[in-house]
């Protein structure tokens, strides 16, 4: 647990605090979206295709319709004329998505026929009644065939199934690999999975038909999210209003839920009744849209041999699945962080974009960033063994170093502070590194496989869109805000108002810390709440591990802007100039004289009651907004694709020890530290916690969790039966050392950590793998790395003469 | 619509209800939908998740994996039942607001069921017990880490006797 006092010096910031939220969570009385329950409401069940590719003949509802309780059936034809297309991340208008298939259905689980009925039961019975006729059609699940001309088209109308292709070159790549020592090639595999919240998407709306105003209600993170759905359902900004107040259970990037919202909010205008969809668990799996990452990457790297790195070229094949939304663009985070926490002079990055009849691709935690880092870190490891180098040396001799900072990559990011040296050593003591070593080469003399893995990895955060006018030059967007209202009311009362859904993050506790800090108040005292879309200043939402960076320095503001109307205030009713003011504790004072003073309830009373003792040019009441963009934003990319992607880095190193049961291709994670630099943490267990649940994720990825399809097109692991989430007996105790590296960017110092142990976690226990399989001759650079993936490659090691890896 | 339907009496959090369900009708859409006690989640219903957990009689049970009707003549604790009669909250409780045992809280009344239940029958339980105690439950906010500090400090509380708050 955090320490009880700051170790950064400041009133609350950085201490031992609880969180504003956990306590409504622990007694039951958190409000998800799933617990709204309005008079009348009806409720929503889905007829999914079966097949991965085919047209759709007919669908025949006479008998769905025919049951008592069934309100309503709707199809793609209907719903597609009525709503507009879903929005596209890249440029390829021709990718249409909608809620339902109309036509054509492109995934296994995609949605066909909505029904609608006064309970879920019900709905669920009717779809059984409802015939569809289907014309099976050539389908694909291979992203490289995909890619190939002349393959089948997902999307007939887009005339290619990818995407988005793009050769960047940043720096003399030809040049370095031409005189480097020597070059290595290898193929890494990062297999599809995803965040899987343990709430699936829910989504309530309701026509407010005396106001003509939409009401959603739902599992969302998303940006832009209440303007995406006034847009696709051709209505005003200003008709739609979403309610934020609403918890979340669990996102991690996936909550989209724009089909499943744009579903429910056409059923509502069209019935005049409140509608439900609650998604089952194999609903969500399948047809819920939010797988992640499914990825080849082709990695090359040229270096010399005293293991400086001169350059490495690096393709990466993303499987998008059958749509499109914003999942080519995970490609694009990584290209703020393309050399890693490497000083890598030259980079060549291709990525390409391609769909495939699959369940879409949604955002994931770190936004395509974990599978580079874990492509990136296999490549460090493997040019350790190369030149026969230890992995640590090398790691150090490439590393960027303190003084070089801020440090500008090729890529034309500039990483704002780091000390990666002096983390690293922090954590390799902490895992006694020496006695770990000792451990393992004890643990092989007995015959065991086991292994070391230490990565070191960058979190990108603060969030920002640079990758939007990167991958599609006519989306110029650059603003990237956030935005805090803070407010002191008659009696004094502080209320901070932000406008976005929390998933999980504490953003209520951000909020009170950051304002109690500034205000010199006790953040318990202050109230935050989560306004409307229609109430709520602009926001960009909890994507990228931005809201330590952005809300906090949005609150911080606007929570400046109220002390500095409280010193005029003061200073005007004691007779002073501003200079000769103070403020503490929410009073104002004679500096010279700290006995002439008004209270924090006296400037109250005069803001919102005296209009006689303001200072001229004040606004009356006590309120003050704080909209700000994202440090270092603002700019397009070059025409050679530089740009300034995320404006902080944090840092994140994992050390982990492994040992496989050879007879079961089990590994076990017996030891786990990370050192982390997030700079100023705000609320340390916060952090930590974050942390803690990135590496668990790092773990599934990296060990268990796969999306896996057969060559039919069918998803295998739709349930928790075959997609495995880990446990707390799989997921291992973890050590964190915090390290503090402070931002010059952000408010207090602070840097993003939504993603920490996610980007750092898979890369380190694939070294470790990696390591353990090294004296039996062979390797594995595919996630997941299973139970069955490794015990097949200890069969064939161990039926092969004894021979070395060559790579 | 003629749904079959059957009487039943099943007490929850101490409050007797008799009426007729749905005989189809889950556990937990018993306890959300017709109580309105929306503590208890639904996360899979297929019984891996363990956010639906309550306790039956004693025993952790998921109550997606039965019908409100095989609880007739049983009584049932949900997270709402867990605080202290005066409507505090239970060490337990408040050891997990301690440790931070939690973030989105979906999965957290499930946690807090099978957790309660261990320090019934196992009150200075370790890190092992407890990670197998609610190894029937999946969280994907926190590692399992705060969760298992706060039962810990919990029964590290109740041992010193500063426990009942």
């Amino acid at each position: 647990m955090a320490e009880k006092t700051s170790p950064y010096g400041f009133r609350y910031i950085g201490a031992k605090r609880r969180t504003k939220e956990d306590p409504r969570f622990v007694t039951g009385r958190g409000r998800y979206a799933a617990d709204i329950q309005l008079p009348g409401m009806l409720h929503v069940a889905i007829v999914a295709s079966p097949y991965p590719s085919a047209r759709i003949r007919s669908i025949e509802s006479a008998e769905a319709l025919a049951l008592p309780g069934v309100r309503y059936v709707l199809a793609g034809a209907e719903l597609c004329a009525a709503v507009d297309a879903l929005y596209v991340g890249v440029d390829a208008p021709k990718v249409k998505r909608y809620p339902l298939a109309d036509g054509l259905v492109r995934y296994a689980g995609e949605w066909v026929v909505a029904v609608v009925a006064e309970t879920r039961a019900i709905a669920e019975d009717a779809v059984e009644l409802i015939e569809v006729d289907y014309e099976p059609l050539p389908h694909l699940v291979d992203p490289e065939e995909a890619a190939k001309p002349g393959a089948v088209l997902v999307h007939p109308e887009h005339g290619t199934n990818v995407l988005y292709h793009r050769k960047f070159v940043w720096g003399a790549v030809d040049e370095a690999f031409e005189k480097a020592d020597h070059r290595l090639a290898f193929r890494a595999r990062w297999g599809r999975s995803a965040t899987v919240p343990i709430e699936t998407f829910v989504a309530v709306a309701q026509w407010d038909a005396g106001n003509e105003i939409l009401d959603i209600w739902a599992s969302i993170q998303m940006p832009k999210f209440p303007d995406q759905l006034a847009r696709a359902l051709r209505l005003t900004g200003n008709s739609v209003r979403v309610h934020f107040d609403v918890d979340v259970g669990g996102s991690y990037g996936v909550k989209r839920g724009m089909k499943h919202t744009l579903l429910v909010s056409y059923l509502a205008m069209k019935l005049r009744a409140p509608v439900r969809f609650l998604e089952d668990r194999l609903e969500n799996m399948r047809g819920g849209d939010m797988h992640g990452p499914d990825r080849i990457f082709d990695m090359q790297v040229a270096f010399d041999h005293d293991g400086i790195i001169r350059a490495w070229k690096i393709k990466a094949l993303d499987d998008v699945g059958a749509y499109a939304g914003r999942s080519p663009l995970q490609l694009g985070k990584p290209v703020s962080a393309i050399c890693g926490p490497y000083r890598i002079p030259a980079v060549e990055y291709e990525p390409t974009s391609v769909m495939t009849h699959k369940t879409p691709q949604e955002a994931v935690r770190g936004f395509g960033q974990s599978p580079t880092n874990f492509a990136m870190e296999c490549t460090i490891d493997r040019v350790a063994r190369h030149l026969g180098m230890d992995r640590l040396e090398l790691r150090r001799k490439n590393l960027i170093r303190k003084e070089e900072f801020p440090y500008r990559i090729p890529s034309g990011t500039t990483y704002d502070s780091g000390d990666y040296h002096t983390v690293l050593d922090k954590a390799l003591k902490a895992a006694d590194y020496e006695g770990l070593v000792r451990r393992r080469d004890e643990a092989r003399r007995a015959g065991r496989l086991a292994g070391i893995g230490v990565s070191t990895c960058l979190e990108p955060s603060g969030g920002n869109s640079s990758f939007e006018p990167l991958f599609n030059p006519k989306n110029e967007t650059t603003t990237w805000m956030d935005s805090c209202l803070v407010r002191v009311d008659l009696n004094g009362a502080v209320t901070g108002v932000f406008g976005t859904s929390s998933s999980g993050q504490g953003h209520q506790t951000l909020v009170s810390t950051v304002v109690g800090e500034v205000l010199e108040r006790d953040p318990s005292g202050i109230r935050v709440i989560a306004a409307d879309s229609l109430n709520a200043l602009p926001s960009n939402s909890p994507v990228g591990s931005r809201m330590a960076i952005m809300l906090g320095g949005a609150a911080a503001g606007a929570a400046r802007k109220i002390r500095d109307t409280l010193l005029k205030i003061g200073a005007h009713n004691l007779g002073l100039p501003l200079s000769g003011v103070t403020y503490r504790d929410g009073d104002v004072f004679d500096t010279l004289h700290p006995e002439k003073r008004m209270t924090w309830d006296q400037l109250v009373e005069v803001a919102h009651r005296k209009f006689h003792k303001m200072p001229p040019d004040i606004e009356p009441g006590l309120q003050a907004k704080f909209v700000w963009e994202v440090p270092t934003g603002g700019t397009l990319p070059t025409e050679d694709g530089q740009v300034q992607m995320y404006p902080c880095y944090s840092f994140e190193t994992h050390v982990v020890y492994v040992e496989i049961d050879p007879d079961t291709g089990k590994p076990v994670l017996q030891r786990y530290v990370v050192g982390h630099d997030c700079g100023v943490m705000i609320n340390p267990d916060i952090v930590h916690g974050m942390t803690y649940g990135g590496v668990a994720h790092g773990v599934g990825a990296a060990l268990y969790e796969k999306f896996a399809f057969s060559e039919e097109g069918q998803l295998l692991s739709g349930t928790f039966m075959d997609y495995l989430i880990p446990s707390a007996l799989e997921v291992p105790e973890i050590s964190i050392v915090d390290h503090c590296t402070p931002s010059p960017l952000t408010t207090f110092g602070q840097k993003g950590s939504g993603e920490a142990g996610y980007l750092g976690g898979p890369a380190a226990i694939a070294c470790a793998i990696n390591d353990a399989l090294d004296p039996i001759g062979t390797a594995i650079a595919e996630t997941p790395m299973s139970h069955l993936a490794l015990w097949s490659l200890i069969r064939a090691a161990r039926a092969k003469p004894k021979m070395k890896d060559a790579a | 619509m003629n749904e079959p339907k059957s009487s039943v009496c099943i007490t929850v959090n101490g409050v007797e209800h008799r009426c007729e369900v749905p005989t189809r009708l889950s556990l937990v859409d018993f306890l959300r939908e017709t109580l309105r006690l929306t503590g208890t989640h639904v996360g899979c219903e297929h019984g891996i998740c363990g956010a639906c957990s309550v306790i039956l009689d004693g025993d952790p049970v998921r109550s997606c994996l039965m019908f409100a009707v095989q609880a007739d003549g049983h009584s049932i604790t949900t997270v709402e039942g867990l605080a202290n009669a005066d409507g505090s909250m239970s060490v337990l409780q408040d050891s997990f607001c301690e440790t931070h045992g939690l973030q989105c809280g979906y999965c957290t009344p499930g946690m807090l069921v099978a957790t309660h239940s261990l320090l019934k029958t196992n009150p200075n339980p370790s890190a092992g017990e407890i990670r197998d105690a609610i190894s029937g439950n999946l969280c994907r906010c926190t590692g399992y880490q705060q969760i298992v500090d706060a039962v810990q400090l919990a029964a590290r509380r109740v041992a010193a006797g500063n426990g009942n708050r």
